[in-house]
C-alpha cells in the first residue's frame, strides 16, 4: 500500500519535471518563430511571446498528458460493464484550479500592462490623457539603457490610400513610396488615410495601428536594426488589399540623412502600383473572370519611387 | 351538481396538433414538432457547412502558390466572405440551435417548446436567409466582399452602383437572422424556465441544458446590438443616411462596437452548447458522474456575463486609447477562470473511469484537446502587445479555427453520433465512424496548426497573394484542408446508409442517464405519455438511483 503511494508520487514528480522541461525549452523556441527584432519594441514583446508560450506549453501539455494517461490507462475491460466510482466533486481540488487560474491572470495581466506602458506607441497626443502612475521609461531606453538617444524625434507623414503608400518627410518637403527610417531615432508617424479604414503593420517591428479616414492617428516607435523589411496593409481595404505593400529601409541616421537630401534634389516622377497595373490588365481582358471593382488610386508623383 | 368530466373537453390550443412522425414528408412540411425542427435545422444547416466548406477550398487552392493565379482578386474576396457568413449563421449557429430544439424539451421533461409556431417559423427563417446569401452570387456585382465583419466604409463602397447589390442582400440576411435568433431566445429561455418537469430544479438540469440557457440569455441581449448595426449600415447603402461613412460625417469605428458587442459573445453562443455536449458525453462514456457538476453549471452563466464586457479586445488596434486596451485586456483573461474550471472538471471526470472510446467519445476527446490549444492561444491574443503583432494575422485565423472547427465543429460531430440512435432509431456504423474521427483530427491539426507559425511571421489574413517566404506552411495549410474536406465523406457515407438501413436502435444504447433516454427512440410525439416526476441529480453514475418517480427505462 504504501509502496504504491510512493510510487503515484515519483511518478507524478517525473511527469511533472518532464513537462516543466519540456515548456521550457518550447518556451526558448518561440524566439525562432518571428522575424527579425527590427525595433526597440520587438525585443519587449518578444520576451513576453516566449513567456506566454512557456506558460501555455506548460498547461497544454499537463492537461493533454493527463488526460492521455486516462485513455490508455483507465479503458474498460472488454465485457465490464459496471461503473466508475461515483465521484462528484472534491472542494479543495476545485478551490486550487479556480485560484491558480485568477493568480495566473492577474501575472499575465501585469507583465503586458509592463510591456504595454514600455512600448508608448500611441504618441503624445495619447500621453496627455493617459497618466502613467508606474512612470516606466520608454522602450528604447529599457533596450538600450541610453535614454538620451530616445531624442530627437524624427516626423514622418503617412497617407493611406486604395491601395498605395506615400510618405512625405515634412522636414525636407519631399515624398516616396518607400519608407527610410534612421535607427536608434524615435520616430513619431502622423498617419492618415483618404479612404477606407487601413493599417500599418511592419512584422519585424511587431506594431501594428488601424488608419481611419478623417483621424491623424500618432504612432511612435524605434527602429534599431538597419536593413530592408516590408509595411503591409493590415486591416481589409478592398480588392488589391493584397498588393498593399511597401519596404522600409532602416539605415544608420547619416545614411538617412544623405537619402534625405539626395531625395530632396530629384523631381517627382510617377511611382510604379501593383494594384493600378493589375486593374489595368484586368480590364483590359476580353472575358471578365471577376465582379467590378472600386478603381484603383491613380499611382502617386513622389521624389523617390522606391 | 353534476360532475363534467375533464377528459373529454379539449380546449382548442390543447388540442394535438402534430402529426405523426415517421413520414419524410414531415422533414419538408411547416411542422411544430421540436424533433422535427430539430432535425430540420440540422440538416438544412450540414448542407451550408458543405457549401461553406467548398468556398474554403477554393481559398486555400488560391493560398497553394504566393501569387493570385487562381481566381480572380474580386472572387477570392468575395469567398472568404462568405466562407465566414455561411459557417457562422447557417452551419454552427442554426446547427446549435437544432440541437438544442430537439434535446432540450427531451431533457426538461416538456411535451414540446413554449411556443412550437414561433419555433417553426424562427426555423423556416434560415432557409430564406440561405436563398439570399447564395442568390447574391447570381446579381451583378456578385456577392458581398467586405469580408464577415463587413466593416464600413469598405462595405459602403458600391462599384456596381446599383441599388441591390451584393453588400444589401448580405445585410438583409444578416438581419434576417438576427431576427430568427432572437425568436429561438426567447422561446428556449421561456421553455427553460417554465417548462421544467415537477422536480427538475435548476441544479438538476443536465448541463447542455445550463448551456444553452446561458447562450441564449447571450443572445437576448447582444443580438439586438448587432442586428441594429446592420440595419443602420444599410440604411447608410440604400437610403443616403451617414451613421458610419466617415465622407459625410459618421463613425466607422462605431459599426466595429456594435459588430463586436454582439459577436464576440456570439462565440460563447457557439461554444457553450459545445461545452454542454462535453459535459454530457464525457461521463457517460467514462462511467463516472461530472465532476463539480454545480461549479460547471455557474460557470456557464459566469462566461455568459462576462463574454458582455470583452468586444474590444477585437479593437486594440482600432484606435482604441490605452486605457480601454488595457481594461478590456482585463476582463478577457478573465473568461478563462470559469472555461478553465470547465475544462479541469471534464479531464477530473474522465480520470479514474471506465472508459470506452466510442465515435462520440473520440470526437470529443479530439475536441477537448484542440480547445484546450485554442484557449491558450486566446490568451495570448487577449494581451495587448502580443495583439498588436498578430492582430488581423493567420495568428488570429489559427486560434478561431481551433475553437470554431477544432471544439465545435468536431464537438457538433461528437453530439450528432451520440444522439444518431435516438434521433433516428437506428445504429451507426463505429468503424466508418473512426475512420472519419481520424480524417478530422487530422486535417483539422494539418490545416489549422501552420496558421500559427504563419501569423507570427506577419502573414496577413483576408489576403489572396503573399510573400514567397511563407509558402511551405500555406502548403501544408492546403493540404490539410482537402483532407478535411475529404472526411466528411465517410460521415455522409455513414450517416445515409445507416439511416436508412441501419440495425435498430435500443431506447438507450449507451446505458445513458438522461430523461432523453427513457423514451423510445425515435421519441414518440409529444415525448412523455407522462410528464417524469424527477427526483435525483443528473449524472448518477455508479450510484444506481432512479432518475425518475415514473418512468420506468
Amino acid at each position: 500500500m504504501k509502496i504504491q503511494k510512493i510510487l503515484n508520487i515519483l511518478t507524478l514528480l517525473t511527469g511533472a519535471i518532464a513537462v516543466t522541461v519540456t515548456s521550457l525549452w518550447i518556451g526558448k523556441q518561440a524566439y525562432s518563430w518571428l522575424p527579425p527584432q527590427a525595433a526597440a519594441e520587438s525585443l519587449l514583446i518578444d520576451d513576453l511571446i516566449s513567456f506566454l508560450v512557456t506558460l501555455g506549453a506548460f498547461i497544454f501539455l499537463g492537461v493533454t498528458s493527463t488526460l492521455m494517461y486516462s485513455v490508455i490507462f483507465h479503458r474498460a475491460v472488454k465485457d465490464d460493464f459496471t461503473d466508475g466510482p461515483p465521484i462528484e466533486g472534491n472542494i479543495a481540488l476545485e478551490v486550487v484550479w479556480t485560484a491558480i487560474p485568477i493568480l495566473l491572470v492577474l501575472w499575465i495581466a501585469g507583465y503586458s500592462y509592463q510591456v504595454y506602458e514600455q512600448m508608448g506607441i500611441q504618441g503624445p497626443s495619447e500621453l496627455v490623457h493617459l497618466h502613467n502612475p508606474l512612470g516606466m521609461e520608454s522602450a528604447y531606453a529599457e533596450a538600450k539603457d541610453t535614454p538620451a538617444l530616445a531624442e530627437p524625434v524624427e516626423k514622418i507623414d503617412v497617407l493611406a490610400k486604395q491601395w498605395v503608400w506615400v510618405f512625405h518627410y515634412p522636414e525636407r518637403d519631399i515624398t516616396s513610396t518607400e519608407l527610410h527610417l534612421p535607427s536608434d531615432r524615435r520616430i513619431r508617424l502622423a498617419l492618415k488615410s483618404q479612404d477606407v479604414l487601413h493599417g500599418f503593420y511592419i512584422p519585424a517591428f511587431r506594431l501594428k495601428q488601424d488608419i481611419i479616414p478623417n483621424h491623424a492617428i500618432d504612432f511612435e516607435f524605434t527602429p534599431i536594426r538597419p536593413g530592408k523589411y516590408s509595411l503591409t496593409d493590415s486591416q481589409y481595404s478592398g480588392t488589391y488589399f493584397a498588393t498593399m505593400q511597401a519596404n522600409v529601409i532602416v539605415e544608420s541616421p547619416e545614411d538617412y540623412q544623405q537619402w534625405l537630401a539626395q531625395t530632396a534634389t530629384q523631381k517627382p516622377s510617377l511611382a510604379t502600383n501593383q494594384a493600378a497595373s493589375e486593374y489595368a490588365q484586368t480590364s483590359n481582358q476580353s472575358v471578365q473572370t471577376g465582379w467590378v471593382t472600386v478603381p484603383p488610386a491613380a499611382p502617386p508623383l513622389v521624389n523617390s519611387p522606391g | 351538481m353534476t360532475n363534467v368530466p375533464i377528459e373529454g373537453i379539449l380546449l382548442p390550443n390543447e388540442k394535438p396538433n402534430h402529426e405523426s412522425p415517421g413520414n419524410w414528408k414531415e422533414y419538408f412540411s411547416f411542422s411544430t414538432d421540436h424533433k422535427v425542427i430539430g432535425i430540420q435545422y440540422l440538416v438544412t444547416s450540414f448542407f451550408f457547412f458543405l457549401v461553406g466548406g467548398i468556398f474554403a477550398m477554393v481559398m486555400r487552392g488560391e493560398l497553394m502558390t504566393p501569387e493570385s493565379d487562381l481566381v480572380d482578386r474580386t472572387v477570392y474576396n468575395g469567398m472568404f466572405t462568405m466562407h465566414g457568413t455561411v459557417m457562422l449563421f447557417l452551419w454552427t449557429f442554426p446547427s446549435l440551435v437544432g440541437f438544442a430544439n430537439y434535446l432540450v424539451p427531451l431533457m426538461i421533461g416538456a411535451r414540446d417548446m413554449a411556443f412550437p409556431r414561433l419555433n417553426a417559423v424562427a426555423f423556416w427563417m434560415v432557409p430564406v436567409v440561405g436563398i439570399i446569401m447564395m442568390g447574391s452570387f447570381f446579381i451583378p456585382g456578385g456577392p458581398a466582399q467586405a469580408g464577415w465583419w463587413a466593416y464600413p466604409p469598405v462595405s459602403l463602397q458600391n462599384p456596381t452602383g446599383n441599388l441591390i447589390n451584393g453588400q444589401v442582400l448580405w445585410l438583409l440576411a444578416v438581419a434576417i437572422s438576427g431576427v430568427s435568433s432572437i425568436m429561438g431566445a426567447v422561446n428556449f429561455v421561456t421553455t427553460i424556465v417554465k417548462m421544467r418537469a415537477p422536480g427538475m430544479g435548476f441544479f438538476r438540469m443536465p448541463l447542455f441544458v445550463w448551456a444553452v440557457f446561458s447562450a441564449q440569455i447571450i443572445q437576448l441581449f447582444g443580438l439586438p446590438a448587432l442586428t441594429a448595426g446592420a440595419v443602420m449600415l444599410l440604411l447608410d447603402l440604400t437610403a443616403g443616411t451617414a451613421f458610419f461613412d466617415p465622407a459625410r460625417g459618421g463613425n466607422p469605428v462605431m459599426f466595429q462596437h456594435y459588430f463586436w458587442f454582439y459577436s464576440h459573445p456570439a462565440v460563447y453562443v457557439i461554444i457553450l452548447p459545445i461545452f454542454g455536449i462535453f459535459s454530457e458525453i464525457f461521463p457517460v462514456y467514462s462511467r463516472k458522474p461530472l465532476f463539480g457538476y454545480k461549479v460547471v453549471a455557474v460557470s456557464s452563466i459566469l462566461i455568459a456575463v462576462v463574454s458582455g464586457i470583452v468586444w474590444v479586445h477585437h479593437m486594440y488596434v482600432s484606435g482604441t486609447p490605452g486605457w480601454l486596451r488595457l481594461i478590456f485586456m482585463l476582463t478577457t483573461m478573465f473568461v478563462s477562470v470559469p472555461t478553465g474550471i470547465k475544462v479541469f472538471a471534464w479531464v477530473a471526470t474522465i480520470w479514474g473511469g471506465k472508459l470506452r472510446l466510442n465515435t462520440a467519445m473520440l470526437f470529443a476527446l479530439g475536441g477537448l484537446i484542440m480547445f484546450v490549444f485554442a484557449g491558450i492561444t486566446g490568451i495570448m491574443l487577449s494581451s495587448v502587445p502580443v495583439d498588436v503583432h498578430v492582430n488581423n494575422t493567420y495568428f488570429v485565423v489559427g486560434h478561431f479555427h481551433y475553437v470554431l472547427y477544432g471544439t465545435v465543429t468536431m464537438g457538433l460531430f461528437a453530439a450528432i453520433y451520440h444522439w444518431f440512435p435516438k434521433m433516428t432509431g437506428r445504429m451507426y456504423s463505429e468503424s466508418w465512424g473512426k475512420i472519419h474521427f481520424w480524417l478530422a483530427f487530422i486535417g483539422t491539426n494539418l490545416n489549422f496548426l501552420p496558421m500559427h507559425p504563419l501569423g507570427l511571421q506577419g502573414m496577413l489574413r483576408r489576403v489572396a497573394s503573399y510573400a514567397p517566404e511563407y509558402q511551405f506552411w500555406n502548403v501544408i495549410a492546403s493540404l490539410g484542408g482537402f483532407l478535411l474536406g475529404m472526411s466528411t465523406l465517410p460521415f455522409i457515407f455513414n450517416m445515409v446508409i445507416s439511416w436508412m438501413q441501419g440495425e435498430k436502435a435500443p431506447n438507450n444504447p449507451w446505458r445513458a442517464i438522461g430523461l432523453e433516454w427513457m423514451v423510445s427512440s425515435p421519441p414518440p410525439v409529444e415525448n412523455f405519455e407522462e410528464i417524469p416526476i424527477i427526483i435525483s441529480e443528473p449524472y448518477g453514475y455508479g450510484k444506481s438511483e432512479p432518475l425518475t418517480a415514473n418512468l420506468s427505462e
